[in-house]
């Protein structure tokens, strides 16, 4: 089982229609229990950051989900859902994040448009899971206002050029997470998805 | 870089899709949602739903029409028309659309943009402002679908609406839409140089190069296209292929091919 993470913050149908067309077993919770018997958990997510990692937290989310990570399941965070696995976000203060991956979340630069809204071509600078089939240059969809700049600039698979490149898919391991929004990218969006699905339920998984 | 969208939009009443002209003369065009999916196919970059026969009866059509478009779509779409608190946005929301756009409840009460930019987030709230030329450089905010004039500077409007937390701006001209003789570019050059929020050119498009100008020469970041395309007049990738042979960065059409030439040939 594929579980979403229902915490309140943005639309879930696109991504969940999107992975069981993939023919996954998909379940959006909106409480932490069932994680523990997920394969792979997807924490989607739009809007502020402040008020959804508090939302994460009160909903018991944040230690289930640093839980599932450790235990090297995948994972895989989509826009404020990548946003908040790091350590902070300066959006509307200083809000603590989860603290999966080193860096922070900051501010687009002022010299470009607010939101980053549209179709950007991924700069793709190292092989990724995620990324398998999918060329240098592929345009994928963006929104998002703030981005998030890793501690370690190894982490970063993918950038968009937005002002400097910034993150577009990050991760390492177990853990894989998009500043775009794959269900909302067309077929190369499709073909992200489709590589997190033949990932997350394993190599042995029946070809459906 | 950041690609320039290509927007068709579906008038929508009663579950139909139509098309007006000046806001008068309705035509029917079909199921909204298989033109919905249709255009995702053909290359749509987003698509825009505007219910503008909006009424309590018809929201629960519109939120049908809503959840089965959000099931079918590999693209964003956005849906307007009649939404007037954030409940009627949260309903939209909830049943699949990406963003929402607020018209004439938004004139009424301002602050109704900072409430739903803070409860939902600004990128998904777009502010869609239907204006008409008063004067040689004036535009004034007309609401009610067109049928009431307000006395608001359609730029200063923009402005107030992106500082409250719009993340897009819908711009139609009510002068230039349904006559298919290009965008009002004066219109949109000055709000493009008055926000710094992505804005949608509306109202006007009659050919591709009419999509070319409202980016080269007024810098608006999508370009609403209804009837050229409801009445197979220009395909998407027309208008594309336009757009790039002009120097435009255009997403190219259909499944992005191996290799694909940059220009966005790809039919």
């Amino acid at each position: 089982m594929i579980a979403i993470t229902d915490y309140g913050a943005g639309n879930l149908h696109s991504i969940r229609r999107a992975l069981i067309r993939l023919g996954l077993d998909v379940r959006v919770i909106d409480s932490p229990r069932p994680l523990d018997g997920a394969e792979a958990v997807v924490v989607p997510g739009d809007g502020a950051f402040g008020p959804a990692a508090a939302r994460l937290r009160a909903l018991g989310f944040e230690e289930r989900i640093r839980a599932h990570v450790r235990s090297g399941r995948p994972f895989l965070g989509i826009c404020l859902g990548m946003q908040l696995l790091f350590d902070a976000s300066e959006e509307d203060g200083n809000h603590v994040g989860l603290g999966v991956l080193g860096g922070r979340v900051v501010r687009l630069p002022a010299s470009v448009k607010i939101p980053h809204m549209g179709w950007n071509r991924l700069r793709i600078v190292r092989p990724s899971p995620l990324l398998e089939g999918v060329e240098d240059g592929a345009y994928v969809y963006f929104v998002h206002s703030y981005h998030a700049v890793p501690a370690d600039p190894a982490l970063v698979a993918a950038t968009a050029e937005y002002g400097g490149a910034i993150a577009a898919v990050v991760g390492g391991d177990n853990v894989w997470a998009t500043q775009f929004h794959p269900e909302k990218s067309g077929a190369v969006g499709a073909r992200i998805l489709a590589n997190f699905a033949r990932w997350a339920v394993g190599a042995g998984a029946p070809g459906r | 870089m950041l690609a320039r969208r290509v927007v068709p939009c579906l008038d929508v009443a009663s579950g139909r899709v139509v098309k007006g002209t000046s806001f008068v003369n309705l035509r029917d065009a079909g199921d909204p949602v298989e033109l919905a999916v249709l255009y995702d196919r053909e290359g749509a970059d987003e698509l825009v739903f505007l219910d503008i026969a909006a009424s309590h009866e018809g929201r629960g059509i519109m939120e049908d029409v809503v959840r089965r478009t959000a099931e079918a779509l590999t693209v964003p779409f956005t849906v307007g028309g009649g939404l007037r608190t954030v409940d009627d946005l949260r309903r939209m929301l909830r049943a699949g659309a990406d963003k929402v756009a607020i018209n004439t409840a938004a004139v009424q009460r301002p602050e109704l943009i900072r409430e739903a930019a803070a409860r939902f987030g600004s990128q998904c709230i777009v502010v869609a402002i239907d204006a008409k030329r008063a004067a040689p450089a004036r535009w004034e905010v007309w609401t009610h679908g067109g049928r009431t004039a307000t006395g608001l500077d359609a730029v200063a409007w923009a402005k107030l609406a992106a500082a409250l937390g719009a993340g897009e701006l819908l711009v139609t001209s009510m002068d230039r839409d349904g006559r298919e003789d290009g965008y009002d570019l004066a219109l949109l050059r000055a709000v493009t140089r008055a926000v710094r929020v992505p804005v949608i050119a509306s109202g006007g498009a009659g050919a591709p190069q009419h999509c070319v100008e409202a980016v080269r020469e007024a810098d608006a970041d999508a370009v609403l296209v209804a009837s050229l395309f409801h009445f197979r007049k220009a395909s998407i990738a027309e208008v594309k292929s336009c757009m790039a042979a002009h120097g435009i960065p255009v997403r190219p059409v259909g499944p992005q091919p191996r290799a694909a030439p940059a220009d966005g040939r790809s039919r």
